[in-house]
């Protein structure tokens, strides 16, 4: 089923959530709405699952007007950051809460919850209560429970968000099979750029009640609209008056044309990356990331001077944002991006 | 403003459990927390099913639980083991005796009943009302706040004159219940309206909407999910306050007194009762109207315990 959002005006007070926000999800798809907190991603998803009321603007599921559309009437299936079980109930319970609800039949109740333990690997645990059982597991039951009513569209805010890393991983390629598998037009909020890289189809960027892009992860990472975008989607950094990625610089021993000469400030080396910072004169340091066997190759020392030029194909973007100069180049995937939006973003 | 702490504490229970053992899938056996002692967890490890010896206590800790000892022996236990004992020092007659004298069998019943029937009303109206206070924005819903604290603040007799004077003979309203046993719940309701809602109020502050939320988008309406997901997580409170609200309502006098003209075999309580007893010289009769009442407050008390308890496990 498809979502359109168009034109979704939303403030709290004086804070504008959502600007005049216009998205289209397509059916069938699993999109991931990507940003900084409090730019809005969260508001969006609770808009279209009508815990929230748009000020102005029209949201279609389906291609029907459910703008004004109570939450129980529309059809979504809602998973939350902390899970919101029911925590009264059994495990099983929780699951047919919505066809208890609609009043279906005891035994198609039960049957159905069963197919749905079983999809999310919960078997054992129907008896449970949802206290006894790990985040991961009790991510997992909620989502059973969102599926059970076989909602045309599934809404996930945040849903790894409270799990720690490990755990979200194994999650995460497990949400990417189950849509695989029940193929439910699927959308879900995260403030982790890897996460959405990884998982989704299409990615929406917002940032401060803003959407900043649209697009598939290959074109948001390789032709980034705006130097917010390229930022947030992973590391970056100037060479030449230029942003661009430290793995889309090139380092060589000898001078060649065009490349920009510079001295070694500062290796480190993290599992197969090496991190090497090299001082140019007049600009900020410029951040290069190579592999091990690149570093070895090259045999460059801190001290060394080393030229630099930009690989074939390379995605750069004048550097037009202020913030950015500031920013610590190529700090750890994601930071430059979370430094730039907490700069311009008092509200966070 | 209560977000982040509701989210903090999500945080605190949900990683809690999270980290013994990852996420794998299907591992039974491994029911972690509340349910069945969890806390005995540490100690658990040889002895299973026998409880662990406790360990030894501080210093400090064995002065503490000493003066609640002895400040709880003072206060609470010697002087109900003292009633007891006069209670029971007439003997199994005299008991009876005391216990099916008319005008006490009468006054213990309207006692019981009155103060039923004011528990009933205050666990209903005491949950409306905190939910307004919780959930609903107003203006004057501060000052809202501080007067159902009126009840407690004001001291009971004062209380009973305030409802002399408004629903007795001279009522400006022209509304007159002295001397009859609509007084008597009236004057209990008043008084013991706060408990109810102080109990559940903070329950409702802290709880996690997101339940709601999700509720709402299962197909819940307003009322399903307010019968089937916020009032199981308030029954417990629920029954708090309705237990201190029947207990208050079984002992109380002075907000009585004036209004409910004490009429023998009509509008007489318990607690008037007692004092004829007293002021008759027959201390022992007393004695045993208290310990059945105390008797009564305290299975009251222990049901709706153990009402929860069941109630809470039922899947």
């Amino acid at each position: 089923m498809s979502i359109e959002i168009r034109d979704v005006t939303k403030t709290f007070g004086s804070f504008t959530a959502l600007d005049d926000v216009s998205v289209a999800i397509r059916p069938g798809s699993l999109t991931a709405l990507l940003g900084p907190s409090g730019g809005g991603k969260s508001t969006l998803l609770r808009i279209i699952a009508g815990l929230e009321t748009a000020d102005s603007g029209v949201v279609t599921i389906d291609g029907a007007d459910a703008t004004r559309l109570p939450p129980q009437k529309r059809g979504v299936g809602f998973v939350f950051q902390h899970y919101a079980a029911f925590p009264h109930m059994s495990v099983a319970r929780n699951i047919a809460f919505g066809l208890e609800i609609r009043k279906r039949p005891k035994e198609e109740v039960r049957a159905r919850v069963d197919e749905l333990l079983r999809l999310v690997h919960l078997e054992q645990f129907g008896d449970r209560m949802p206290s006894q059982l790990s985040g991961g597991q009790r991510q997992r039951m909620a989502l059973a429970r969102a599926l059970a009513v076989e909602p045309s569209v599934l809404l996930l805010d945040e849903p790894f968000g409270a799990l720690d890393a490990k755990v979200r991983k194994e999650l995460r390629d497990w949400l990417r099979r189950l849509h695989d598998e029940v193929h439910v037009t699927t959308v879900f909020v995260t403030h982790d750029q890897e996460e959405a890289l990884e998982v989704a189809d299409e990615i929406v960027v917002i940032s401060q009640g803003r959407v900043e892009q649209t697009g598939s992860p290959d074109a948001l990472y390789d032709r980034p609209a705006n130097s917010f975008v390229m930022s947030f989607l992973g590391p970056v950094t100037q060479l030449d008056g230029r942003l661009v990625r430290p793995h889309d610089i090139e380092v060589l021993g000898i001078e060649v044309r065009d490349a920009v000469a510079g001295v070694v400030a500062d290796v480190q080396r993290v599992g197969n990356e090496a991190r090497v910072r090299v001082g140019v004169g007049g600009a900020p340091p410029v951040a290069v990331v190579l592999t091990r066997a690149e570093l070895r190759a090259l045999g460059a020392r801190v001290g060394d001077t080393v030229w630099l030029r930009l690989a074939a194909g390379a995605a750069t973007l004048p550097v037009d944002d202020a913030a950015l100069a500031g920013s610590h180049p190529a700090a750890g995937v994601g930071e430059v991006g979370r430094a730039l939006a907490g700069a311009s973003s008092p509200r966070g | 403003m209560t977000t982040p702490v509701r989210d903090d504490a999500a945080v605190a229970a949900s990683s809690r459990p999270g980290v013994a053992g990852g996420d794998g899938v299907g591992r039974p056996g491994t029911s972690r927390r509340r349910r069945g002692g969890g806390a005995r967890g540490s100690h658990a490890s040889s002895s299973r099913g026998v409880a662990p010896a406790a360990p030894p206590l501080s210093a400090g800790a064995g002065l503490g639980l000493g003066l609640a000892v002895l400040w709880l022996s003072l206060l609470v236990l010697l002087p109900l083991a003292a009633v007891i004992a006069t209670a029971a020092a007439g003997g199994w007659d005299g008991v009876v005796r005391v216990l099916t004298q008319p005008q006490t069998v009468a006054a213990i019943r309207l006692t019981l009943e009155q103060a039923a029937l004011v528990t009933v009303v205050n666990a209903v109206m005491g949950t409306a009302i905190a939910w307004v206070l919780v959930r609903d924005r107003f203006p004057g819903r501060r000052v809202l706040d501080v007067v159902i604290d009126v009840p407690f603040a004001l001291p009971t007799v004062v209380a009973g004159l305030v409802l002399l004077a408004l629903y007795g003979p001279q009522s400006p309203l022209g509304v007159d219940i002295a001397n009859t046993k609509v007084a008597v719940a009236f004057a209990l309701a008043f008084v013991t309206l706060p408990f109810v809602v102080r109990t559940v109020q903070p329950v409702l502050e802290t709880l996690d909407r997101s339940a709601e939320d999700a509720a709402r988008s299962l197909g819940a309406s307003g009322w399903t999910v307010f019968r089937r997901i916020v009032l199981p997580a308030l029954a417990p409170a629920i029954a708090a306050g309705a237990a201190l609200s029947f207990a208050r309502g079984v002992a109380e006098y002075g907000s009585l007194v004036l209004i409910s003209g004490n009429l023998a075999m009509r509008t007489e309580v318990a607690s008037v009762r007692m004092l004829g007893y007293i002021e008759g010289g027959d201390m022992a009769a007393a004695a045993v109207v208290a310990t059945f009442l105390l008797a009564i407050s305290l299975a009251v008390t222990l049901g709706l315990g153990l009402f929860n308890r069941v109630g809470g496990r039922r899947g």
